[in-house]
This record gives structure tokens, sequence and C-alpha cells, in this order.
């Protein structure tokens, strides 16, 4: 799995060693096995991919290394140690966040009040010294609200920044929860179908905000996509899955090159 | 130079330059802020002073990366004070600063980096690097590029590429070697040194680069700062494009001549809330922005309760009725006045509010014309809201309305030091100390435009009201023309006061040499569509609704409107429109009937629609035609339509309705 070790040069990009190793993982829901014995790693600073059809098992995968779903099979090995069953607030807490295929966000809150409970996990004030503002919760709120200001600026989204998010078109809402995401200074950051129901031009911006947060912040993003151009000009390395197996893993190049992973897209002609 | 400034302005003869004058207000105002920018979230200020240091360090470090006395450094991006400071900092080292459309296509960027042959190019971030980056192969004389917002910019070959920080550091780290020389060359910048070359949008051929100088921008920035009484006090929000002229003259000669602070937004996006938050005391936007904002009201009180509804419409007749003349200081009834302050309490203070106008002292528009509902709409709440008429080649000002003499269909007196002069063919001509010097590498245009006593021609065609000494523009000089009977025909004229209806959406007036003026009409789908929603009018198409009687009556009421008031002005009175249709179809650029930038193309419109015109001036009462269009994917069709051929109210020349005032 780890072919040699890490350190590889990308486009100006350093591309590190494993960040997250999943071993043989089986995953079985009753007697459906959503995943077969699959195992893959994420590299530190890479954009990995995960595609396939329809039920084949992708978000599934991302559940598990999220830490919602505990695979009966297998190993998740993070940052070097293997990681036990967990709460998803403890998985937070150790640098994963994610965003979700139909947005998960507070309706009825501002984007600013959305992106902040992104630094939740590293609010360590208790609730009354919050409510006080007390020395230490000023502190904390301002050195938050720092860093919300800079994922904002980062996703250009300062002129919604009071908007309630209710109120905004879908492309942004996407768009304020890959902020909430990144306001949480993640290892891993996960993305569940980041262009779903996008049109051209959402999804031109998404890709670039991608790019740029893999960039600028050197973060690791693992993400389900199911527009293939867009998967092939992002990521640095693609899992193929069908039907829970893994049938092709490695560059987009090698990827498209691969017969099962052809005939699993376009069918396999019978004549 | 003959101008003496008044008591409390600032004596013009020791200041030659605009580095001069940045000099001058540290001394006089080094702790009062300058600059602002909101920058995630929070306003920053930088003061006189700090503004200053930033500008130097900038300097020496353009002086060390060897900026020649002369060159040009181009300057592109959104309005940000470190551009401003490049600016000043480019001036400061003996060259000249060009700044440049930051929404520019490449091809365009790269007449005008080539033309003016830049040496740098200051860029406010990566998209606008990446254009220069495009271009660099073919511009021999581009030396290096620098960039102020290095987000995705780490991975870029940098050997000729530095960041506006790190050229500020090496400046600061030279300063002991390096000021000397710097403080010469800001010293040896006198009145007729070049202070900034603009480029001209130009609608016809190549742009041209306007070299004005440092005397045209002090004088200029010096005379209209004191029309207005602008001071140090005063507040702007700097937001429109950095290559426009206004935006120079505004946010870089006013500014250090009164020492007033200019406010950056935060975005291109949240320019509105900026706005809210500063409360500027001067502002200039175009006509367009003030017809946005008034759409937006409008649309969010038809949402209104009904008590709020009532009171708004109640208040705002009132408002219309007296707030012009309270602005103007006019005589009003004491009962009027105590309605106003009420409704100044609930309904127009909070009103300028929400736009941000609470504070505006003076508010200027220009570029085009503005609707007089608009234009009255914003007096009426005390929104001391002006037209102003310039030019790049005037340094911005020719003529501008004083205080108590504001209407919607003037553009006012000669601002101070400006002469007027109207030529034979109607067209206006002027020279001023704004005068600009010459348009680079470009003598025959020079001399085309500016005669040998320094008179320029505008272009545009206007008279000067004998009673009030007002300039009137009536339309661009090549497109007035003459009617059979010799009057004044001006079809754009009477094309906006058409489009003033929101009904209506577009005009074209025809009538030169003929006997008289016909139109062709579209109507506003929006407006017009929502009206019939609302009449419970059904129709299954654009062409359907446009036949409507009830429609036909609408425009043609209108039309009879505008009629009336061109008849009230003997000039203009033959321009009235005797029969008009309603077009079956938008006139659209892909079928070539527009520019682009919605203007229309009289000669294209006039070929494909003979039929029409035919008709019109032939008496008929309908007629049957088909036409082509173009389909957005490229597809052709056409369609068939039977139009009828209205008769308007016409009022007879010589028999005006003196009843009005």
């Amino acid at each position: 799995m780890a072919d040699g070790a890490g350190g590889a040069v990308k486009d100006g990009r350093t591309i590190g060693g494993v960040l997250m190793d999943l071993s043989n993982i089986t995953l079985r829901f009753g007697g459906v096995e959503a995943i077969k014995d699959i195992s893959f790693d994420i590299r530190e600073g890479e954009i990995r991919a995960i595609i396939g059809p329809n039920g084949a098992g992708k978000s599934s995968m991302l559940n598990v290394i999220s830490g919602f779903y505990v695979p009966q099979e297998g190993e998740v090995w993070f940052r070097g140690a293997r990681r036990p069953a967990m709460k998803p607030y403890q998985v937070a807490r150790q640098g994963i966040a994610r965003t979700f295929q139909n947005i998960a966000l507070f309706e009825g809150m501002s984007v600013l009040d959305n992106v902040m409970t992104g630094r939740l996990t590293q609010m360590t004030a208790g609730m009354a010294a919050q409510a006080l503002w007390l020395g230490r919760a000023e502190r904390e709120e301002v050195a938050n609200r720092e860093r919300v200001e800079k994922v904002i600026d980062f996703l250009e989204i300062q002129h919604i920044r009071k908007t309630p998010v209710g109120r905004l078109p879908y492309g942004l809402k996407k768009r304020v929860e890959l902020a909430r995401a990144l306001a949480a200074e993640p290892k891993l950051l996960l993305l569940d179908e980041p262009m779903a129901g996008m049109n051209v031009e959402e999804k031109e911006d998404m890709s670039r905000f991608i790019l740029d947060v893999n960039d600028e912040f050197g973060t690791t993003i693992a993400l389900i996509e199911h527009d293939m151009g867009v998967v092939m000009d992002l990521s640095d390395r693609v899992v193929v899955m069908d039907y829970g197996r893994k049938i092709g893993d490695g560059t987009p190049a090698e990827v498209r090159s691969n017969q099962e992973v052809i005939d699993a897209y376009l069918g396999v002609a019978h004549d | 130079m003959t101008h003496q400034g008044g008591a409390a302005a600032p004596d013009s003869s020791d200041v030659r330059s605009v580095p001069a004058l940045l000099a001058r207000n540290v001394a006089r105002f080094g702790g009062k802020p300058a600059y602002r920018e909101k920058e995630f979230g929070i306003w920053q200020s930088w003061t006189w002073s700090e503004a200053a240091a930033e500008i130097e360090a900038l300097a020496l470090g353009l002086l060390s990366m060897g900026l020649g006395v002369g060159e040009h450094v181009a300057i592109s991006g959104r309005n940000r004070p470190a551009l401003y400071w490049a600016m000043v900092a480019v001036q400061r080292c003996g060259a000249v600063p060009v700044p440049l459309y930051q929404d520019a296509a490449a091809d365009e960027i790269a007449y005008a980096l080539e033309h003016c042959g830049a040496v740098f190019v200051i860029a406010g971030d990566q998209e606008q690097v990446d254009k220069v980056a495009e271009l660099r192969e073919g511009l021999s004389g581009l030396r290096h590029t620098f960039y102020l917002d290095p987000r995705g910019m780490r991975h870029y070959d940098h050997t000729a590429l530095t960041a506006y920080a790190e050229v500020q550091a090496a400046g600061r780290a030279a300063r002991e070697t390096l000021l000397p020389e710097l403080e010469a060359r800001t010293a040896a910048l006198g009145p007729d040194s070049t202070c900034v070359m603009l480029y001209t949008s130009g609608t016809t051929g190549r742009p041209k680069g306007v070299v004005l100088s440092n005397r045209n921008i002090i004088e200029t920035a010096r005379n209209s700062a004191e029309f207005d009484g602008l001071g140090a006090s005063d507040e702007v929000l700097a937001y429109l494009p950095m290559a426009w002229v206004g935006d120079f003259i505004f946010s870089i000669g006013q500014a250090y001549w009164t020492g007033f602070c200019v406010n950056c937004p935060e975005s291109a996006d949240t320019m509105m809330t900026d706005l809210r938050e500063i409360g500027p005391t001067y502002y200039f936007a175009p006509p367009r922005v003030f017809e946005t904002q008034l759409t937006s009201v409008m649309i969010r009180m038809e949402d209104a309760g009904r008590l709020k509804r009532w009171l708004f419409d109640r208040f705002m007749a009132l408002a219309r009725r007296v707030g012009p003349a309270l602005l103007d200081s006019r005589p009003v009834g004491l009962w009027d006045r105590l309605l106003y302050r009420l409704g100044d309490l609930v309904i127009y203070g909070p009103l300028k509010n929400t736009l941000g106008f609470s504070r505006v002292r003076v508010g200027y528009t220009a570029g085009e014309a503005i609707g007089p509902e608009i234009f009255d709409f914003y007096r009426a709440l005390g929104i001391n809201l002006k037209q102003l008429y310039g030019q790049t080649e005037a340094s911005v000002f020719i003529t501008q309305q004083p205080d108590g003499e504001v209407r919607s269909d003037t553009v006012g007196v000669p601002s101070p030091g400006v002469e007027l002069r109207i030529g034979e063919n109607g067209e206006v001509y002027y020279r001023s100390p704004g005068v600009f010097v010459e348009y680079y590498k470009n003598a025959e245009s020079t001399a085309k435009t500016k005669d040998a006593e320094g008179w320029v021609a505008t272009g545009d065609a206007g008279f000067i009201e004998a009673e009030s000494g007002h300039l009137r523009i009536i339309d661009r000089a090549k497109d007035v023309g003459k009617m059979a009977d010799g009057h004044l025909f001006a079809p754009k004229y009477v094309e906006n006061k058409l489009k003033f209806y929101p009904n209506i959406l577009e005009a074209v007036v025809f009538g030169a040499n003929r006997d008289r003026c016909c139109a062709f009409v579209n109507i506003d789908l929006t407006a017009v569509g929502n009206w019939a929603e609302r009449n419970n009018i059904a129709y299954a198409s654009y062409q359907e609704l446009s036949q409507h009687p009830q429609v036909l009556a609408t425009i043609g009421a209108h039309v009879a409107e505008v009629n009336r008031d061109l008849a009230a002005d003997p000039m203009l009175a033959g321009c009235q429109v005797h029969r008009f249709l309603v077009l079956h179809k938008e006139l659209d650029a892909d079928d070539g009937e527009m520019t682009r930038t919605r203007k229309v193309r009289r000669g294209v419109i006039g070929e494909k629609y003979a039929d029409l015109i035919a008709a019109l001036y032939g008496g008929k009462d309908e007629i049957y035609t088909e036409t082509e269009v173009t389909y957005e994917d490229g597809r052709k069709g056409k369609i068939r339509a039977t139009l009828k051929i209205q008769n308007a109210e016409v009022v007879p020349a010589g028999t005006r309705a003196m009843a009005a005032e």
C-alpha cells in the first residue's frame, strides 16, 4: 500500500507520508455487505477522490473515514495510530472535518454564526465563562473569529456574512458548508459530493476553492464526486469502487485506462 | 494660476505636485485617517503619516528595482489603499502611473501596456497577474510584475514577479542609500510634470492615453472642492474603477487637496453594506446605481404591510412636493415643514440610513441621462444629489450644478475656471485649467480634439439655456441631424425621455431629413407583464402582449406626455413623435440591432424594418411583417405579426401650454 517514502513534489505541492491508512475494511448492514475488504491510504497534502456508480459504497466509505460507521472488519490508522471506535465529536477533535451531500447547516443562523460553529471543538472555556464573557472566553472568541474571518475572506463570502443561511442559493450554501469545515482547521477534509446540483460556473468556482484550500492551507482532502471531469482534473489519486469492491486505484490517467473501471462505468458490451 | 483660493483654502502656489500635497497633509493632518479598508470584517485605517510611510517604502523599493524617471507603471486591481499608494509612490519616483480597468480583456490591457511601454505592472491579485503573464511574451518593455494579494501565487515563477510587501521591505532596507535620490526626484516634480495617464474607453477606434499634469489635477481638485465646500472632515467611498478619471480626481486629487478620508470596500459585492457602515458625506454614482437602489426600495415596499405602505406613500408624496424646495432653501409653509420633520423621523431618516445616505452632503451623478423621477426621489428625501458633466480630457469637471439650482434636465453651470462655447453645429467646446496635456504618442488626435488656443471639442451637442445659464446636453454631436424643415433632430434625447417610463424598454426615433418624427417602441416585459398580472390580463406571448389595446393606449399616453414636454422647448418642439408602433420583438444584440452595450444601431434597424418605417410614414393603420430572428444557439427563425400603428397626440408648435410653472 504505502509504497515508497513520502515527500513527492507535484506542481510545487508537497505530498507527504501516509496520513490515513485503511486496511481490509469490511462494512455490513445486516446481511448486506456495503464495503468488501477494501484497503487504500490517504497521504498528507493530497486530494484523494473516491468514485463509483450509484450504490457502490462511496458514502459508506466516507462515513467509515469520518468515524460515523465502525467497520466490522479491518483497521483504520490515522496519523500513525490505530483508531479505536470513536464518537463523531472525538473524530472531529482529531482533526477530521466534513461537508454533507445534502447540506446540513443551521438555516436560521447567519453565515458567520454557522461558520463559527466550526470552531466549537477548539473552545475550552466553560459555559459560565462564555456566558459572562470572562477573560479566557473573550480571548478565545476573538481568536476564533479571526480564524473564521480568514476563511470567509478566503472563500469570498464576505457579502453574505450576516445573511441567514436559509436565504442563500444552493451554490453559496455549499460554500458556507465548506467554510464551516475549514474553520475547524482540519488535518483531513472530507467532501461528500461538493459539486452535486451545481451549474458549470458554480462547479468551476468550487473546484478552484478546493484546489486553493489544498494549496494554501496544505489540507489533505478526500472527496466523493460524480462529475468525472471534475474528479480527473482535481485529484492526485483516485479510488474506484463498484458494488462495495475496490476495482481501481491510482492517478487519474491510470484509472481512466483501467479496463475494469471502463466496464463499470460504460457497461460491458454483450454481443 | 490666476485663480486665488478662498481664505480657508490652502494656497496652491507652493504645492507643485501630488507628492508635495502628501507631504503637506502629513504636516497638517498627520494623525488623521487618510485611508480605511475593511478587511476580515473590520475597518482598518491608516493616518496620513502612516500612508506616507507606506508610500515611501514602496517608492524606495521601486527605485531599488531600477524604475527610471519618465517611465510608465501600470496599476490594475480593485480599489485598495495599497494601489492608491502605488500611484503616488510611482509619482514620487518621477515615473508615470497608468491605472487600468481591472475587468479589461487581455488584448485591451496588451494594447495599453505596449502603447505606454510600461516597465512595471502593479497588480491587485492573481487574476490580474495571470492576465499580464499571458501577454508577457509579446511585451518587450515589461521588466517586472508586483502583486498585492499573495493568494494562489506561491508556486508562480518569481524571476520577474515580486510581492508588494517584499518590494516595500526591500525599500525600507535600502532607505539610507536611496532616500536622497528619491527626495531629489520628488522635489524635481513641478506643475507641468505628468501626474497620471488614463486610457479613455473610446467608443470608436483604439483607446487613447490622456496625459494629465499635476497642474490639471491640483487646479481641478481645488476648484471643485471649493465649489462644494469639501473639507478634511469629509468621507468618500472609493468603489468606482481606479482607471476612471473621476475616481482619480475624487480619491486622489480632492482627497489630497482637502485631506479627506478615502474608504475602500471589502469587496465589490459588499459595496452596499460598506456604504451603509461608512456613511460617506460626498458620494458619486452613475444613474444606473441610483436606479437599481430605487427599484429595490420600491419592490420591498410592495411587500410591506398595508400601514407601512400607506405611510410610505403619504410621506413620499409630501416629500416630492416640499423636499426639493427645502433642499434649495426655498420658502415652505410651517405646516409642511412640520410634516416633513415627522416624515424624516418615520420614513426618510430610516430609509436614508438603509441606503447609506444618512450623511451625504454632496452627491453627484453623471455619465448618462438620469430619469427625472429617480432624481427627484433622492432629492425629495433630502439627499443633495446633483449632476455634473465631464470628460477625461477635462480632468472631469466641465459643468456642475450649484446648490439651489438643481434640475434633472440640465448639467449645470461651467465649473470654476471653465469657459464654454457652443460651435456652429451645436457642439460643446470648453477651455479650462484641467484641459489635458496631450494624447500620449498621438499628436494627430491631440490636434483634432484640442485647438491651438486650448479649446477642446466634447463631441456632444448641447445649448446654454438663456435664462439660467445652465448647459443642456442633447445628444452625441454626430447623431444630431436636421429635419426636412430645418428643425433640430435629436433622436437620443427623445428616446431617453421615452425610456424613463418603466413600461418602455427601448425606443428608436426616426426623422432625419423627414417632415416629422415617428418611433418604434419596445415594451419592458417585466413592468408590463407585472401590470398585466395585476389586472388579470391574459397573454400568450410577448407579441400578443405588445399589441394589446390597453398596452398601446398606455404607451400612447407616455408618448403624448413626452410630446408635451418637447413642445415646451422651442429648440426641440420639432422632435415630437407623430406616429409610433410597438415592436413585436425585443431589439437584440444577437440580431445585430443593438451593440453589446445596448446602444441602438440605427442603420441596421432602418434597413431591417424598412417596411415598418414606410408604413409609419405612409399613413397605414396596421402592417403585416415577417422578421428573421437569431436564437441564442445561433439557429434562425421567423416571426410574423400584424402591428397596429398609433397616432400620438402632438402639441402644435408655438401654442405650448404656459400654465405649468
